[in-house]
């Protein structure tokens, strides 16, 4: 007896300890990221460096213009994504019937989420910069964008959507609403929580997208700020890339690298930790 | 008898192939609470549903038959299906307020039907609020959540709710079945106020209920209604030897 009593708590022991080993190795992973990138980084951060054009081909100065461009594409990406993921999203919930089609269009969605974000990038170079002849610039990164988090957006709004319990719909209607008005009026606020949280998450995620602007938007060096959405942008992601895989002063680049990627890195955590915050606060709201 | 509200004749109703309602006659009277019992399953609810045509919404559900309402079938083409939803209320098993204020709850009716007025809408709140008898419980706190009432008061808030688009007839599906006694009780002192004014539908799983608030009563079984009469015939003296094995507790 006592010798099996012994024997199973050292195997829950054993267990344990490897599961935590295991969360904690993960855990550290992200620790180690962050403490690189940052010990390698966080010399040349100034206000300087967040405010300031770039010099010299790149090699001094300031990062401002990726700052704005990245800004500029990934607002532009959202505001065209979200109506689209969201009407999307409420027509595969609200309208559509429960069938064969609706089963092919979430197959597609899904598929869409797990395009390699690079033929994203070819796809927008063939579709926006030439046949649509808008060059590269904003609109047609920003489009580009917009496309690789539709998916993102449109599931974030599904899940949410159908999270609202039926009774509101069937109250609802049963008070003589229509379906648009129930809609509009109980299904959308009560799942507003969770459709921002999605595409805050959605902001997050193309931030840091570098291969779907290569082709469409992104330019190495800019001394001047976009003027127009025709105009090429530097951007944060690939401000990095551009640097340490084509720079020609390697010594002198690679830091301002590593200072681009603190960040970008600094801005998803804020914008993911938006995201969490607004979760808390809205289902704060929504159960008292 | 007085007279009649809603009429349904030789009511047919499939869920796809299943026939969950069987050639259903059933005279609603005006300013009266028509009970409906029967075990779970029996096609009661489903039967309650097709007089607001709430399950229009059940994809491959099919209706044979009439409801007349002040002598127009509903299902007849061309019926505004909103307009008959506004005059037909309906009140849910689980109480389900939305999300929002007691207040925006209330007023919800109106505003979709649209009605803007401020001074007109607050009338419209406190007056169906004390209508259902929940006004001197929440009138400090109009704008607080609804989902800070008891289930009771939540209850009664859709019961609010409902009466604020000022329907003739209201349906009650198993309305006090998620709450406590004293809740009960309190929804049943308000369903015998409120027949003064609306012709009461009620789907009951209790037959105390049905005996206490009702003053007719409809027996399903199975998707037939076996026995409709006055509640105290039903009650003391039934005609089918079927409904008396039910109310006496032999099934169901």
């Amino acid at each position: 007896m006592e010798n099996k009593l012994t024997k199973r708590k050292a195997v829950e022991k054993i267990v344990f300890s490897i599961l935590g080993l295991l969360m904690l190795s993960s855990i550290a992973v992200l620790g180690v990221i962050i403490f690189f990138i940052f010990k390698r980084g966080l010399g040349v951060i100034s206000w300087e460096f967040l405010t300031s054009m770039p010099k010299n081909g790149m090699t001094e100065g300031g990062i401002l213009p990726a700052i704005v461009g990245s800004f500029y594409l990934v607002s532009g990406a959202i505001l065209v994504a979200t109506p689209l993921g969201v009407f999307a999203a409420i027509y595969m919930t609200e309208y559509a019937k429960k069938g064969k089609l609706i089963r092919i269009i979430r197959i597609g969605v899904n598929n869409l989420a797990g395009v390699p974000s690079v033929v994203f990038g070819l796809f927008g170079l063939s579709i926006f910069v030439k046949y649509l002849n808008f060059g590269v610039s904003i609109l047609s990164g920003a489009l580009t964008l917009a496309i690789v988090i539709l998916p993102t957006i449109i599931r974030a709004s599904e899940e949410a959507l159908m999270s609202v319990p039926d009774e509101y719909r069937s109250s609802s209607l049963a008070l003589g609403a229509t379906k648009w008005q129930t809609i509009k009026n109980v299904v959308l606020p009560a799942a507003l929580p969770g459709i921002l949280t999605g595409c805050i998450l959605g902001v997050g995620r193309v931030a840091g997208e570098t291969a779907p602007i290569i082709f469409t938007a992104a330019t190495f060096f800019s001394m001047r700020l976009p003027n127009s959405v025709f105009s090429e942008v530097m951007a944060l992601p690939y401000n990095i890339y551009a640097l340490v895989a084509t720079g020609t002063f390697p010594q002198k680049q690679i830091p301002i690298a590593y200072g681009t990627a603190v960040v970008l890195l600094v801005l998803v955590l804020l914008i993911n930790l938006v995201a969490i915050f607004m979760r808390i606060k809205f289902s704060k709201k929504n159960t008292n | 008898m007085s007279e009649i509200k809603m009429e349904v004749k030789n009511l047919d109703f499939y869920y796809d192939d299943f026939q969950a309602l069987k050639n259903i006659n059933i005279p609603l009277e005006s300013n009266k609470v028509t009970a409906l019992i029967g075990p779970s399953g029996c096609g009661k609810s489903t039967f309650l549903r097709t007089l607001n045509r709430m399950n229009d919404l059940i994809e491959g559900s099919r209706v044979e038959g009439e409801v007349l309402f002040d002598n127009e079938n509903i299902y007849k083409e061309n019926v505004d299906v909103v307009e008959l939803r506004k005059r037909v209320g309906m009140v849910f098993q689980q109480p389900n307020p939305f999300p929002k204020s007691i207040f925006d709850n209330v007023a919800y009716g109106p505003r979709i039907h649209g009605l803007k007025d401020k001074d007109k809408l607050e009338e419209i709140v406190i007056e169906s609020l004390k209508g259902a008898a929940l006004y001197e419980e929440v009138k400090d706190r109009l704008d607080d959540s609804a989902l800070g009432l008891s289930g009771g008061q939540q209850q009664r808030l859709c019961i609010a709710r409902a009466l604020a688009v000022k329907p003739e007839v209201l349906l009650m599906d198993e309305p006090a079945s998620a709450l406590d006694p004293v809740a009960t009780a309190k929804i049943e002192d308000l369903i015998d106020e409120l027949k003064n004014n609306y012709t009461i539908v009620i789907v009951t799983h209790s037959m105390q209920q049905a005996a206490r608030v009702s003053d007719n009563t409809g027996f399903f079984l199975m998707g037939d209604l076996v026995e409709f009469d006055q509640t105290d015939k039903i009650f003391e003296n039934p005609s089918d030897q079927r409904t008396e094995d039910y109310i006496t507790g032999r099934f169901g």
